[in-house]
């Protein structure tokens, strides 16, 4: 097909053309960050914890007042929470994946204070957490008995060491790469190093996700946290998760009675409620990005049917002459397509500017290139789509349009 | 003239309803979007104490180690326990105060009502004048409380609501963890956006529901909570004593004008000299005392996601308005024909503009209409998005206006380049080819 009498016509009408191609080019721009947008929050919103989301329920109290022994208080309800039918493992830990405390250590390799050292988040673990939490072993053990202690104690204790530990696998990757981690010693927790005994594959921080590289570390310390300090993780099945948590309740207000519920939660509506504005971001750019493509397709709609109006007499003549419908509705196909691949060309250059704006304040990665062919191929077709119905309105116009002027 | 053209511009909007339907609807939905965003960034960026803001300022100040220093770097934004009150005891402002957070646990001594836990502000003596606060029933306490370690406390609306139902409840008794305190003050309802004087509890947080003078929560043991940053080779045994290398209390004091700051930094670098030459602190001065705004804006106190929304939302505007031109002209165009009959019959080029831009004010005029209304249901729809700022976004006065404005703006904006182009046209040209 022949292009030059459209680019005869389209210089006649430079303003409507160059509009459309303005149009197209700020909505390709604009979907294709958008379309890398949501893709960031949805990888985001699915990454897996490490730990059973869906088997798990939260319970927490508080003592109203100073309790004489925490620590045998919470024995007692650990042993009642244990008797609740369908709690298959439970443990005290002091914070979880999507809460709201966020406890770290710096860890460092050497035993030197000045020695650089990374950033971990540092969970206390009581008795049963490998199995209640889901996590998966990959190298070393679990911990053994000998090695827990109270955290009461660890407090008053003169070093304060620990003796265990257990870290991520992201952690082992960082600090020791290529080498057997298990085995290894650690600093940070106390003047006195802290053996690696096991590595878990995943475990991410209270607040994963960040834009920081350094949230992704975190270990477990074989610390018994008393109810003050810490919430009773319990797994179950998913099925019986609400009458689990109910009868939880239940039992720990016999146990102690006095104290108040500070949090009681299945674990996955914490994982929900966590990512609840990322899950409101995506809702809202999958609607803008709709919203663009619909006003583009209006607004192409509009000034085509504009066009085949004003060229009636050229389509007819054209029909005169012997131009098929086919050659007609390909002309306008033709027309549409050379406007939004301009539009394109110009929409890919401004949605890499974006992008190296939204790099410089909000932290985001590149614009991968694939994102550009994507958001070409959609405005294309949106085009097409929105150029068929004014296009075969004038394949339909019959030859003797031209006459009737 | 002016009633003439906007008889022109019904007739002619009459005659193309879809096109100018599809205006009116691209219009209202740009109008919509970036009004909706624009009020949600309005809200949040809003001075928290309109006219009284610029006086107050944080005092951050460098007491960390000398291990791991970078010469210039932003020291801690809260001061230790220790520092806050040697600043408060020197009193070198016309007001301070300092403060922590923390969580309590209250009951009503008289009705035996259950438990709760609330939120609690750990202050000394100024903070309600300084921040304002607006008191319902009693008082406030005074600094002698603060060195009694008095037991007395503040509490909110919301809370006086809930245990005495709403009733004045100053000189009441209230229980706080083990000790019976003393109500002697009873908010009205109060809110700051954002919660500026302590960003770790959110940035959009509600003002806390318990205000206990800080030397009696810390005697009684009250929790603490927030953010608590410790350094130093000791091991911290009681992270909250007074000598601990921990800092976690936020320190504001007010000054009323650029001669008071610049007295009260240089006494603050006076004080971490001092501190330097009695072996406490290790780094040179590294002082900062920054006004409410500057604060916010050094924090980044908008969400990251708001800003990004504006954007978007800005963009989708301009999407929506390069529609509205490309469809303004080709209907503008379209009734060439009757424009070259016009300027035949005398009507000069500036009337043809003139009436065209009319044209372009009714559908600008219907857009905004629709925007107003888009922007309503839009906000409704962030006020039931899980947010803690989510119930702020509310249209007020300002953004009404602005609203107006922006649909004004819009359609001279897209008006503009069809009335020119309308103008253009030739008379004798026209009527020669018809």
């Amino acid at each position: 097909m022949d292009l030059l009498p459209i680019l005869a016509t389209l210089k006649r009408h430079k303003t409507a053309a160059g509009l459309i191609v303005l149009q197209v080019a700020l909505t390709c721009a604009i979907v294709c960050n958008a379309l890398f947008l949501i893709s960031q929050r949805l990888e985001r919103i699915n990454e897996p914890s490490g730990l059973v989301d869906d088997e798990l329920v939260v319970v927490s109290v508080v003592g109203v007042g100073p309790s004489q022994n925490a620590d045998a208080q919470t024995r007692t309800d650990l042993q009642a929470l244990r008797a609740v039918p369908g709690v298959q493992q439970l443990s005290v830990i002091n914070q979880l994946p999507f809460g709201r405390s966020f406890s770290m250590s710096t860890m460092r390799t050497q035993a030197d204070r000045n020695a650089p050292g990374v950033g971990v988040a540092s969970y206390n673990a009581s008795e049963g957490w490998l199995q209640a939490l889901g996590l998966r072993l990959v190298a070393g053990r679990d911990f053994e008995a000998s090695e827990y202690l109270d955290n009461s104690t660890l407090e008053q204790s003169e070093t304060g060491k620990v003796t265990a530990l257990v870290i991520n696998k992201a952690l082992a990757e960082r600090l020791f790469p290529g080498a057997d981690a298990v085995g290894q010693t650690l600093y940070g927790i106390s003047d006195e190093p802290t053996r690696i005994v096991g590595v878990v594959e995943r475990l991410v921080t209270p607040h994963p996700g960040g834009s920081d590289d350094m949230n992704v570390y975190s270990m477990l310390l074989p610390v018994r946290e008393s109810f003050r300090g810490g919430a009773y993780v319990l797994r179950t099945e998913p099925g019986r998760r609400e009458a689990v948590l109910k009868a939880a309740i239940a039992a720990l207000d016999q146990t102690g009675p006095g104290r108040i519920l500070r949090q009681q939660q299945l674990f996955s509506e914490m994982r929900s409620a966590y990512y609840a504005q990322d899950r409101n971001m995506v809702h809202l750019l999958v609607g803008v990005c709709l919203a663009l493509m619909v006003v583009t397709a209006f607004g192409i709609v509009g000034l085509a049917s504009f066009w085949v109006q004003q060229r009636t007499r050229m389509i007819g003549t054209r029909r005169a002459l012997g131009a098929t419908r086919g050659q007609i509705l390909r002309y306008f196909q033709a027309e549409n397509l050379l406007l939004s691949g301009l539009g394109i060309v110009i929409g890919m250059a401004a949605a890499y500017g974006i992008s190296l704006l939204l790099m410089q304040n909000y932290e985001m990665p590149r614009l991968p290139w694939s994102y550009l062919p994507v958001g070409a191929l959609v405005l294309c077709a949106l085009g097409q789509l929105a150029v068929l119905a004014p296009a075969r309105r004038a394949a339909a116009l019959p030859p003797v349009a031209a006459l009737r002027g | 003239m002016f009633a003439y053209y906007l008889d022109l511009a019904l007739r002619s909007c009459r005659a193309n309803p879809v096109l100018t339907g599809l205006m009116v609807l691209a219009l209202g939905l740009g109008i919509g979007a970036s009004m909706t965003t624009l009020t949600v960034y309005h809200v949040l960026s809003a001075d928290p104490l309109p006219g009284r803001s610029e006086r107050l300022h944080l005092v951050q100040l460098d007491a960390g180690q000398l291990q791991g220093w970078r010469a210039g770097e932003e020291p801690d934004e809260q001061l230790t326990r220790l520092d806050a009150q040697n600043l408060l005891a020197e009193a070198r402002a016309p007001r301070q105060a300092l403060m922590s957070g923390g969580t309590a646990i209250v009951q009503d001594q008289a009705e035996q009502a259950e438990a709760r836990s609330v939120s609690a502000r750990y202050a000394s003596a100024d903070f309600f004048a300084m921040m304002g606060a607006p008191l319902r029933f009693g008082s406030g306490w005074s600094a002698a409380d603060d060195a009694a370690h008095a037991r007395v406390v503040v509490i909110s609306h919301e809370l006086n609501e809930r245990l005495f139902g709403g009733a004045d409840s100053s000189g009441r008794s209230l229980r706080v963890q083990d000790t019976e305190m003393r109500i002697i003050g009873v908010l009205a309802p109060w809110r700051l956006t954002p919660h500026f004087y302590d960003l770790n509890m959110g940035s959009y947080a509600r003002v806390e529901e318990l205000f206990v003078p800080f030397a009696t929560a810390m005697e009684i043991g009250l929790n603490r909570a927030g953010s608590m940053n410790c350094w130093g080779n000791e091991r911290v045994n009681d992270p909250l004593a007074a000598g601990a290398n921990c800092a976690w209390m936020q320190y504001w004091v007010e000054l009323p004008d650029a001669q008071a700051r610049q007295d009260y930094r240089a006494y603050l670098v006076a004080y971490a000299e001092r501190q330097r030459q009695a072996g406490r602190f290790e780094r040179p001065p590294n002082e900062r005392l920054r006004s409410v705004r500057a604060w916010l804006v050094h924090k980044q106190v908008v969400p990251g996601d708001v800003r990004l929304q504006l954007w978007l939302a800005l963009g989708f505007l301009l999407v929506c308005l390069t529609n509205t031109v490309g469809l303004l002209l080709a209907k503008c165009l379209r009734g060439t024909p009757q424009i070259g009959v016009r300027r035949a019959l005398g009507a000069s080029r500036k009337a043809i503009f003139a009436q065209h831009l009319v044209e372009a004010l009714v559908i600008g005029g219907a857009g905004g209409l629709l925007g107003l209304l888009l922007a309503w249901i839009g906000l409704l729809g962030v006020r039931m998005n899980p947010a803690s700022y989510a119930e702020l976004a509310r249209l007020d006065g300002p953004m009404l206006a602005a609203c107006i404005a922006v649909s004004l703006l819009a359609s001279v904006a897209a008006g503009l380049l069809p009335a020119w182009r309308a103008a253009q046209v030739a008379p004798a040209l026209q009527l020669k080819s018809q």
